[in-house]
């Protein structure tokens, strides 16, 4: 099985060795106050496949808001709260500590407990058990990381939820859902024409998605769990980009029915066709507030694409980007409150970042071909898609610009991202 | 980069071991939920979207590479301008340029002559930009000839005009010469 994974990375600290030689670990950026934590390993977890305690130290240190501290060698290891010699943790400058034990059960599942305690008041500031089959230690390592990070930044952890990006390899696309660190890819729909621009509906059940397999675009929607897919729109020319309204109850797409790519309402069920934009420019690239009142989208109707706003029911579009020649794929943050886009800054392809309010723009990634900005569900990082040695990889940068990580497929060409939302 | 740390070799180095160790074993599918109360089934795979799906499909056609089945057909025959089905553009223009007017006139009397073909064009653009909005202009290229052809007499009903975007473009390009050949609208018939 082919997983891409994250890595973090830049010039100031390359870690090779003969072991991990395939593996480049480089590091780029990082919170300025980063929280020191102890991440001990789980007691009893020998007979458990994964080491929970490194997967939860790799979703922390990830996060760029974390020091996950080195354990190794230390005396005394402590597997519940009452075993934690404090000292021995303060001294090494730890805020947070967190301790856990992995106990067999009946019918083969596992018993998962964990405490997060605060290193210098001394106090539990999470605990929680689980019990869980042995295929479910990767996501409940994830979401004890969740955990920890919310306790302890206020904001809300992203570790369980999943990303879908395209895969090239050979001449076959794939569409795949992984998890957030790229582990557990699964193939969603395969084609040897190409597939692109994928969107999670609001609930994370089903992708749209945009398939050349009849020679031509055309938008399906598929269950996740089902594996089940409608034809969403296949009308005379183009049907593309799709995306939903935040309720779900319907998507955005855009059609070329006419002659020019224009953007259209449709029902989930496929019913309920609606022209929103009436142009004789190009209108594409649509994408819902987040309070679903508006469609923000890409349009050449000034004469350079830049970004325009309608009423989601339609009316009269109103300019939304002003600053340079080509403003495209605008994105909402959750709250709302910034716009992502693609800027092409002197020929550099870059996620640009503005703030709706103020309107001031900040240019948040360093390549030349970067695209598909999309949020992760906190909002406080962006994925998107950017090439490294002419090869599609994905890569992601904190909302604050502060934290890069780039996540590369080892066999083939790997793109159109887009962060699925929270689930349960 | 404002910001730079250091982080522990060790502890990098160990936690990329356990990647790599774990990377070569083949998971079994079991994604989310923590506690199975109600266990998430697996992701569904579709079955792969072109698996018998191309019986009356449109097929591509690359022009001059048909010498073997021409037979009668003229749309195949290397010896034919209607084999020759590429337009290309110039950098950032829909203008179909002079020399393809033969090329034009020849599909457009094609069309006239035969009622039931029906035709795609295909835009194309090079892969600069966002793979959506080169859609968007990629059309822009496929409806200049579908508009060449309607001037012509043909009817809407026989063309259909839609966009690969920059799908099928040259990957990086070093220069014009290698992204004209994406500045390009292709004509398929149905059944070529």
């Amino acid at each position: 099985m082919k997983i891409i994974r994250w890595m973090f990375f830049c010039a100031v600290f390359l870690v090779t060795s003969a072991a991990n030689a395939a593996l480049e670990i480089e590091i780029s950026g990082g919170s300025a106050q980063q929280i020191p934590i102890a991440v001990l390993p789980f007691g009893g977890a020998a007979n458990a496949k994964e080491n929970i305690n490194e997967i939860i130290a790799a979703d922390l240190s990830r996060s760029g808001l974390f020091r996950v501290l080195e354990t190794r060698g230390m005396a005394n290891l402590p597997i519940s709260p009452t075993q934690i010699k404090y000292a021995e943790w303060t001294a090494l400058q730890a805020q947070a500590i967190t301790v856990g034990e992995v106990e067999s059960v009946a019918g083969g599942r596992f018993k998962v407990s964990f405490h997060l305690m605060d290193a210098l008041k001394q106090t539990q500031l999470a605990g929680m058990d689980y019990q869980i089959a042995p295929t479910q230690m990767r996501s409940t390592a994830h979401k004890i990381a969740d955990i920890i990070y919310q306790k302890l930044t206020g904001q809300a952890g992203i570790f369980a939820s999943r990303i879908a990006y395209i895969t090239k390899t050979g001449k076959r696309y794939a569409l795949q859902v992984a998890d957030a660190d790229g582990y557990n890819p699964q193939t969603v729909v395969s084609s040897n024409e190409p597939i692109i621009s994928p969107a999670w509906s609001p609930d994370g059940t089903k992708l749209a998605y945009v398939s050349f397999e009849k020679k031509k675009p055309i938008i399906f929607v598929q269950s996740l769990t089902s594996g089940s897919r409608e034809v969403l729109a296949n009308y005379k020319g183009n049907n593309s980009a799709p995306a939903w309204s935040p309720d779900g109850s319907k998507l955005a797409i855009v059609l070329t029915y006419g002659a020019n790519s224009q953007v259209y309402t449709i029902d989930a069920n496929g019913s309920g066709l609606k022209q929103i934009t009436k142009s004789n420019a190009i209108d594409t690239e649509p994408a819902f507030s987040p309070d679903g009142a508006w469609i923000y989208f890409s349009s050449d109707r000034g004469g350079k694409p830049q970004i325009y706003k309608v009423l989601a029911d339609g009316g009269s579009p109103s300019r939304v980007t002003f600053e340079g020649v080509y403003n495209v794929s605008p994105r909402f943050s959750p709250d709302g409150k910034a716009l992502a886009y693609i800027r092409n800054d002197g020929g550099k392809f870059r996620v640009a970042l503005q703030d709706l309010a103020s309107g001031q723009v900040q240019l948040l990634s360093e390549g030349s071909q970067d695209e598909s900005p999309s949020f992760a569900p906190n909002g406080r990082v962006l994925l998107y898609a950017t090439k490294v040695n002419g090869r599609g990889a994905l890569a992601a940068v904190s909302s604050d610009g502060k934290v890069r990580q780039r996540l590369n497929d080892a066999t083939g060409d790997v793109r159109e991202p887009a962060w699925g939302p929270l689930v349960n | 980069m404002q910001y730079i740390h250091k982080i522990n070799t060790k502890l990098i180095m160990g936690l990329s071991l356990a990647v790599l160790l774990v990377a070569c074993k083949s998971t079994p599918i079991a994604p989310a939920k923590v506690e199975d109360k109600s266990p998430a089934p697996p992701v569904a795979t579709a079955k792969p979207a072109d698996s018998g799906a191309n019986t009356g499909a449109v097929k591509e056609v690359v022009a001059d590479s048909n010498a073997n089945n021409a037979g009668n057909n003229p749309l195949k025959d290397p010896n034919n301008i209607l084999s020759k089905r590429n337009i290309y553009f110039d950098y950032d223009s829909d203008a179909i340029k002079a020399e393809y007017r033969s090329l034009v006139e020849a599909h457009a009397k094609y069309l006239l002559a035969h009622a039931d073909a029906r035709m795609v064009v295909q835009g194309n653009t090079d892969e600069r930009g966002t793979r959506e909005y080169n859609l968007a202009l990629g059309q822009r290229r496929s409806v200049a000839v579908k508009k060449a052809l309607n001037l012509l007499g043909v009817q809407d009903k026989q063309i259909e005009t839609i966009s690969y975007g920059e799908e099928k473009a040259a990957q990086n390009c070093a220069d014009d010469a290698c992204y004209s050949q994406n500045r390009r609208a292709d004509i398929v018939y149905e059944g070529d």
